[in-house]
């Protein structure tokens, strides 16, 4: 069973599940849910969580969901991160960097192609290094940005998980990066929106790889 | 006790808000402002002042791209 984490504000959390159904069992929690128990993985999904008050994801990550998820991530589970919920486990510390208004300042809404990187852990099971995919971009800020000697340590390590096919870099992004994954590879956020690309009639369904991946992650064993 | 927290983007990040404003001045007769940065500014009231770095560095400001002053008002 797939959670699906449901903020007030969010808004992708319905695709997110029908997303995640075609590949198994999913259903929203809510962000006052703190017992994640009987869940295989968890998606922290898009949208303006908490209004985008402050920072993008900024309150969001003091919700008891997410201190919650923050347990679950630490005993192992997987757990992806899509756009609000990639800039969420960011500000919660999960995953490295963090997500600044676009370079351009617009509401950015488009198909973009990514680049898979070779990254470790479960989400990169049913994606090869240098797959090229087509996923949409729906985000005001979305330009990830790590020190400079973080993003070393993170190439170094392979922690980048997606970057922008070149020339497709839609917001800024310090060196193209998409997505990253966290020391252990059970932790992944991504601005692009796979569960917006799940069937061919919409345009692609390049995304369903992570949900397969996420729908076959093993329930953690609380330490 | 009556605080101001004034947040602004750290030093080489790049602020595009700051960049838009500083390109509209020019039209407006004002030449010669450069370097203009965009932050925000948090008022508020505590009982207990030692608190509030804590407070900035856990949610106010996010110090990977934000730097932050406090200032008490006695």
């Amino acid at each position: 069973m797939i959670g699906v984490i449901q903020f007030p504000g969010s808004c992708d959390e319905r695709d997110a599940v029908a997303a995640a159904q075609r590949v198994g069992d999913a259903r929203l929690v809510w962000h006052e849910e703190t017992d994640l128990s009987g869940l295989d993985g968890v998606i922290v999904p898009g949208g303006f969580s908490y209004g985008d008050y402050l920072r993008a994801g900024a309150i969001a990550r003091f919700s008891p969901a997410m201190e919650a998820v923050s347990r679950f991530a630490a005993d192992g589970g997987a757990v992806l991160g899509i756009c609000n919920g990639f800039q969420v486990l960011c500000e919660a510390g999960l995953l490295p960097g963090a997500l600044l208004p676009n370079e351009g300042l617009r509401f950015i809404c488009r198909q973009v192609e990514l680049i898979a990187e070779d990254f470790s852990g479960p989400f990169g099971s049913d994606i090869a290094p240098g797959d090229r995919l087509s996923i949409p971009v729906k985000h005001m800020s979305g330009r990830y940005f790590a020190p400079d000697d973080q993003l070393n340590r993170l190439e170094a390590d392979g922690l980048i998980a997606f970057r922008y096919a070149p020339g497709a870099n839609p917001n800024g992004s310090v060196r193209d990066v998409a997505g990253v994954v966290n020391d252990a590879g059970n932790v992944l956020g991504l601005m692009p929106h796979p569960e917006h690309a799940v069937d061919p009639l919409t345009g692609s369904d390049d995304g369903l790889a992570l949900f397969r991946a996420l729908a076959a992650a093993q329930q953690p064993a609380p330490a | 006790m009556k605080a101001k927290v004034l947040i602004r983007p750290k030093e080489g990040i790049l602020d595009p808000q700051g960049k838009a404003v500083e390109r509209a001045l020019p039209a407006l007769g004002f030449d010669g402002v450069h370097d203009v940065r965009v932050g925000r500014l948090v008022e508020l009231e505590t009982d207990d002042p030692s608190r509030l770095d804590d407070l900035c560095e856990k949610l106010l400001a996010n110090p990977l791209i934000e730097d932050f002053e406090v200032e008490v008002e006695q």
